[in-house]
């Protein structure tokens, strides 16, 4: 304990010393989910004060994910069970709605896997994708993971190839962040981490915010916060589309 | 044009539901059905998620139903004693249902129930209606049908309860119609019909109906269940999509009109063949999905 403390204000003290390592911006901090929306693309750039190699993690709003798996019973496949990673104390949090990656160099030449690892820049490993030993034994683990992440990146959502940030000359750099149409919505945090050699110099980590807008964010909110009054609307909506049709081919 | 559908959240092409909703409108104008049971697996296929297929297309149906009863009513065949009889089974029916697909969803099994029942269902009904109108077809080139007795009596005739049913010129037990109408209200929950496609030939083999009220009657309280489907789906699981309801109905009012008026110019018998192949159909593509072995045998649950 005593020594975390003593870390942390080493690097509070450390910081100041060197002038901002590290700069990232996003082109823009909101993607807004209208009526046509099929996917953004978020441009990331930013400059470093020394050479080295960047890696970019985008890790969406964190929350419970439910697998299931299928046996065929009479011929017919059908769910049979099921699991549920979620948080779990004291270190591990729910798990991730997107995840990406980029990185300036394949990572294996950036930094030791260890240090990737602890950084959340290697998928299998995260924290957050463990499942604790009364849940499941480690094998059961390794598929159930297995298939989440699978499931995961077949919905576009766990990005597991890493994409290249480019630089331009020694400090610029810059990526593209995809996010395809089914994205969830809620607050993302974009990491970007400075190596150099081997060690991590710097880090920033900025938000991105995904989010309904318009006509499409209202009818979403009032159905699930004022379900009843939705539901009235609903059938007052089809009672009268009903009377017009009603009315308007009698005449003609 | 795609749009996103805020219920649903995925984006779909916006004329492909207008078609989809006056083709199935067509349909059910020419066949006097009400679409649901071709709708949902249609839109299931299409990739909605089967409980906002379910849920959207009761408040679909509550629309088809308004417009067609009002026709009816104006012909006078429309038995509201008998409708409120079957409604109040139904209404029952459907609360129940809307539970059951609650507790369904919650423990991960809604979509083989849906799909299930669909097998089960289009599979009857297909079948049925296939042997029905190649028997019609045989008929009208053979000799005269044998006309049997208006009414035959069993057991369903000592139940309790008698009621008398002017309209539909009937005295029977109020425990049927009840009982009908609870069995259809389940299915209306859960599969997201009105239910017509089971209602009307119980109505015409189990309580005896005269044909002429039948379609009036069952579309009145299909109104009602269907109504009260779509407000405890709102409300219990949120899952109506209104904008999907809008687009798939104002195609199919649409089509619905267009059907009915093609419906009287063609022949009977090889239309009802032909929908009895297309209800086969869909029943077959969605058993064959369910015992194909899934290129995954993982998938995603619930994400909340």
């Amino acid at each position: 304990m005593s020594r975390a403390v003593i870390v942390f204000a080493v690097l509070l003290c450390a910081t100041p010393l060197r002038a901002a390592p590290l700069v990232v911006d996003l082109s823009n901090h909101l993607v807004a989910i209208t009526a046509g929306f099929a996917g953004a693309e978020v441009l990331l750039f930013g400059a470093v004060d020394e050479p080295g190699d960047v890696v970019v993690v985008v890790r969406g709003p964190a929350r419970p994910i439910t697998m299931y798996r299928k046996t065929r019973i009479a011929g017919i496949w059908v769910n049979t069970a099921n699991m549920t990673f979620e948080k779990h104390p004291p270190k591990n949090g729910d798990p991730p709605s997107f995840y990406a990656i980029a990185s300036s160099r394949p990572l294996d030449e950036i930094a030791p896997r260890r240090v990737l690892s602890r950084n959340g820049m290697i998928l299998e490993e995260l924290d957050e994708l463990r499942l604790p030993g009364a849940k499941a034994s480690k094998n059961v683990e390794a598929e159930w993971r297995a298939a989440l992440i699978r499931n995961q990146e077949k919905a576009g959502l766990y990005q597991t190839e890493v994409k290249r940030v480019g630089f331009l000359g020694d400090r610029l750099f810059r990526t593209r962040l995809i996010l395809p149409a089914n994205v969830p919505t809620g607050v993302y945090r974009v990491e970007v981490v400075l190596f150099v050699d081997g060690h991590e110099v710097s880090a920033q980590t900025t938000p991105l915010f995904v989010s309904k807008i318009g006509v499409e964010a209202e009818i979403f909110d009032f159905a699930h916060q004022q379900s009843a009054w939705y539901g009235v609307i609903a059938i007052l909506v089809a009672l009268v589309a009903g009377w017009l049709a009603h009315v308007a081919f009698r005449k003609a | 044009m795609q749009i996103y559908l805020p219920i649903a959240e995925i984006s779909v092409d916006a004329f492909l539901l207008l078609g989809l909703g006056g083709a199935i409108g067509f349909l059910s104008g020419v066949f006097g059905v009400g679409g649901g049971f071709l709708m949902t697996p249609i839109l299931i296929f299409i990739g909605i998620p089967p409980p906002v297929a379910v849920g959207t297309e009761a408040n679909q149906i509550v629309a088809s139903s308004v417009s067609g009863v009002l026709a009816h009513w104006r012909r006078g065949n429309v038995d509201f004693k008998m409708g409120g009889v079957l409604l109040l089974g139904g209404l029952v029916g459907s609360t129940f249902g809307v539970w059951l697909f609650a507790v369904l969803r919650q423990i991960g099994q809604i979509d083989l129930v849906i799909k299930l029942s669909y097998v089960t269902f289009l599979g009857i009904i297909g079948a049925l209606m296939f042997v029905e109108s190649l028997r019609a077809m045989s008929r009208r080139r053979g000799s005269a049908p044998n006309r049997g007795k208006l009414h035959k009596h069993n057991w369903i005739h000592g139940l309790p309860l008698k009621m008398r049913f002017r309209r539909s010129k009937l005295y029977i037990s109020a425990l049927l119609p009840v009982g009908v109408g609870f069995c259809v209200g389940v299915l209306s929950a859960i599969m997201g019909v009105g239910g017509g496609f089971i209602m009307v030939p119980a109505m015409i083999y189990l309580l005896g109906m005269p044909t002429a009220v039948v379609v009036g009657t069952s579309l009145f309280q299909i109104i009602f269940v269907t109504a009260n489907v779509t407000f405890l789906q709102a409300y219990a699981n949120q899952t109506v999509d209104v904008v999907l309801a809008i687009l798939l109905l104002t195609g199919a009012v649409i089509g619905a009109q267009f059907g009915a008026r093609a419906g009287t110019k063609l022949r009977g018998e090889q239309l009802r063949i032909l929908l009895a192949a297309m209800v086969l159909i869909v029943c077959g593509k969605l058993l064959f999905d369910l015992t194909l072995t899934p290129s995954d045998i993982y998938s995603l649950g619930l994400s909340e």
